[in-house]
């Protein structure tokens, strides 16, 4: 009988979709958005969500949406659960959607495979499979602006810029999942050639909030800088726990996942000079940002909180989205088309060109890094800075920093073949 | 009335001790078998079947596992997530170092090393019992996830850590992977479910089930009448867990294609065991109501102000979704504490005397 209910209701499911696929008129565009706005990690999901949603009203409101077409946007709550990701994926992708944004590694790792087969490209912007970056192995998923080994290199890099590498001791301290031991290899690679030594402190996801013992033992360690991936409460819990220990803050990095008012509001003035890797601006001082308040927070077509505008993890989002308007652009340009498909959104985001000049006018200029995508780069070439808290916000205290392209391009081509050498059928594409 | 047996006599021992010795019965099953074989990949979309119907299969079949640990046996075990585990984790290495073997072989093999690590982990169950067993397979739960993240060749040292489910064909039909159609899949996830389950209900019936039974209703009681609880609890541990590892394995292979240790924690573990209890211990078709109830009614709320063309926030969604759900789950305990099964059958028997109720 419960069958026979399910039956039903799937035939109800079928008509509603059906509606909706009349519904859509000839110029609208498709976008859907996987948000984590419930469950652990909501603190981090509801102003990425809030920026990506409000900058695409933005252009609705303002430009009637993108080359005439009118934005669709879909929200669909994962929670940041692989499962309800899924979920939501098979939901929305019968509604002509245009690029995934998944917004966890493990919804992510789930996705990549049904890409090609359901041809509808996989944006994961600074989080994901780092090997996707390489065009070639994955014509289907885009890392952009940069991948976490990138950026890795790139905070190495501010060090170096800083008293210097060789010779100290770095301590890495990570949260002990995929995530977390991603940047290893890579360390371990490094180390030996630019002649500093390695301390790794892993920190099981359960003891997220019970950090003291690690700290115990970086102090007995006694590194020169700590570099973290963090997330969620793991980040306030040990920058309290570095202070504890009187760690110099100011030689304490995190990745751009450890970074966020969310993780340093709780720590406040005590997580003074900590310091983090990002490649979103900060703050409201941009032309789209005002756009953005003028046309969707002031009318209250939103729902963010005021205060929250212009901090890290929304201007991410807005960033996230700003990359898909772009590709969108692309598409559009390079089809002739005005509604594009999933096909033609993977054109677009290999032909975008977010160069200086188009940031300026999008009213971003100095935002982020110029991003310039290709057949073979699905990395984009992107840079992150180096941001610092005062005790109640974040400034920015580096220029952009690029990435050791040279160390990471052979690494993510040898990850890329490790990934691809077990599927034979996969597929891959010729770059010229 | 719509249940009346009267006039249906058996005329043999075979025919009394049938699986459904009523003629309704009967019929209701092969209806139901009817609809799931024919009719639903006839009418169900890709939503339907990927998200709905696969999932709840699984679920249904790792819930029978577990029923028949705790609801048969009366051994409580936190560690089914864990167990799932092993059976997909197993299932990748078996069919990344045997490229060329059938998946379905793999699948129900590594329901093997599932049972195996299931019966180390229930040997403390001779000596402890109840609220104390639930800490050792709760401890089984952290140790396997503990493996999971660390010992890296059980993920052929993906630098995500993740395992991913290569391509597999048989008979020039592709079964695994994101190119297998929705349909192959569930046509596989539901001929392996009602096969494992006509199984198991036919082991409960007969001789082991019943000293399984006699195990959870008074064991020393069991032990004088000649049922070895060794023999017993480890059975149960066994056909549990080879039951959860089959489901673990499917879970990945024909559901989600991919899985890091999150997939197995402990929430999966607690997901499982709500279905058991709500569904009804020592029930089989409670298992499939339990998970019916709860994977399929959530993704119901969440789709309903779509179709009656209400405009409400996805978030919004989702935090009335955990009211509903939970109040639904405290009412139906209130009014049957011993779950929906028991509901069914109270239905069944009014069925029977309907319309002139004594």
């Amino acid at each position: 009988m419960l069958k026979k209910l399910a039956i039903g209701a799937a035939a109800l499911a079928m008509l509603g979709a059906a509606q909706v696929s009349t519904a859509q008129a000839e110029d609208t565009i498709f976008i859907p958005s996987l948000t984590y706005r419930t469950g652990p990690f909501s603190g981090g999901g509801t102003p990425f969500a809030n920026g990506f949603a409000d900058y695409m009203n933005m252009l609705n409101a303002r430009d009637g949406g993108i080359g005439g077409a009118k934005i669709v946007l879909e929200e669909c709550e994962t929670a940041y659960n692989a499962q309800k990701g899924v979920e939501c994926y098979e939901a929305t992708k019968g509604k002509g959607a245009l690029v995934y944004n998944p917004l966890s590694t493990g919804i992510t790792l789930q996705l990549i495979p049904k890409a090609p087969v359901d041809e509808i490209p996989v944006l994961s912007m600074g989080y994901g499979l780092s090997a996707a970056a390489v065009g070639e192995k994955f014509p289907w998923t885009f890392t952009y602006p940069t991948s976490y080994w990138s950026q890795m290199t790139s905070i190495l890099k501010y060090i170096d810029d800083n008293g210097g590498l060789s010779g100290k001791k770095i301590g890495f301290i990570y949260l002990d999942l995929g995530y977390g031991r991603e940047p290893i290899p890579l360390l371990e690679q490094l180390a030996p050639q630019m002649g500093f030594e390695l301390a790794m402190f892993p920190v099981a996801g359960k003891e997220m909030q019970n950090q003291s013992s690690h700290w115990l033992n970086v102090r007995k360690e006694n590194p020169d800088w700590m570099i973290m991936w963090g997330w969620g409460a793991m980040n306030p819990t040990a920058i309290k726990e570095a202070a504890k220990i009187r760690f110099p803050l100011d030689r304490f990095i995190g990745n751009w996942w450890s970074g966020a008012h969310a993780d340093l509001n709780p720590v406040g003035e005590a997580g003074k000079g900590y310091l983090a890797a990002n490649f979103s601006g900060i703050g409201t001082d941009f032309p789209a940002l005002q756009d953005v308040i003028k046309h969707v927070i002031e009318p209250g077509n939103t729902q963010t909180d005021p205060g929250d505008v212009g901090n890290v993890l929304y201007n991410r989002g807005l960033f996230n989205a700003v990359i898909v308007a772009e590709a969108v652009r692309a598409a559009q340009a390079a089809t002739g088309k005005v509604a594009v498909t999933g096909a033609d959104m993977r054109v677009g985001l290999e032909t975008f060109n977010l160069s200086e000049e188009r940031l300026a006018e999008l009213g971003l200029a100095g935002f982020t890094a110029p991003i310039q995508g290709s057949c073979a780069d699905h990395e984009g070439q992107g840079s992150i800075f180096i941001q610092q808290w005062n005790g109640s916000d974040w400034e920015r205290v580096s220029d952009l920093i690029t990435p050791m392209t040279d160390v990471v391009g052979p690494m993510l081509q040898a990850a890329a073949d490790q990934y691809v050498s077990d599927k034979p059928d996969w597929q891959t594409q010729t770059c010229g | 009335m719509l249940y009346r047996e009267a006039g249906q006599f058996k005329t043999s021992y075979q025919a009394d001790q049938a699986a459904f010795p009523i003629f309704q019965d009967q019929l209701a099953v092969w209806a139901i078998l009817a609809v799931a074989f024919i009719g639903v990949p006839l009418v169900g979309n890709d939503f339907f079947l990927n998200s709905i119907m696969i999932p709840f299969l699984i679920f249904a079949l790792a819930s029978v596992g577990l029923n028949i640990l705790t609801g048969y046996a009366g051994q409580l075990s936190l560690g089914t997530g864990a167990f799932m585990g092993v059976g997909a984790y197993a299932c990748y290495k078996l069919t990344t170092i045997f490229p060329d073997v059938n998946i379905v072989i793999m699948i129900v093999a590594s329901g093997f090393f599932s049972a195996g690590i299931g019966m180390i982990f229930g040997l403390p169950s001779l000596r402890i019992k109840g609220f104390y067993l639930v800490v050792t397979t709760l401890a089984a739960q952290f140790f396997l996830e503990w493996c999971f993240i660390r010992i890296a060749w059980l993920y052929n040292y993906n630098p995500s850590g993740a395992i991913e489910v290569p391509q597999r064909e048989a008979f020039g039909v592709i079964l695994t992977g994101a190119s297998a159609t929705p349909v192959t899949r569930y046509l596989l996830v539901l001929s392996i479910v009602v096969v494992m389950t006509w199984i198991a209900f036919n082991i409960i019936r007969g001789r082991i089930g019943r000293s399984w039974m006699m195990i959870r209703d008074m064991d020393i009681a069991a032990e004088l009448m000649g049922v070895k609880p060794l023999n017993a609890k480890l059975s149960a541990f066994a056909v549990s867990s080879f039951y959860c590892g089959v489901a673990g394995a499917m879970m990945v292979f024909f559901w989600l294609g991919a899985a890091e240790v999150e997939s197995f924690d402990v929430n999966h573990s607690f997901l499982i065991l709500f279905m058991v209890i709500l569904g009804g211990l020592g029930s089989i078709k409670g298992a499939f109501m339990g998970a019916a109830f709860i994977w399929i009614l959530p993704i119901l709320i969440r789709a309903a102000p779509g179709w009656i063309g209400i405009e409400v926030q996805a978030a919004t969604v989702e935090h009335l979704n955990f009211m509903l759900i939970g109040g639904l789950i405290i009412f139906f305990l209130i009014i049957e504490p011993h779950g929906l099964a028991r509901l069914w059958s109270i239905g069944k028997q009014k069925l029977r005397v309907w319309p002139f109720p004594y």
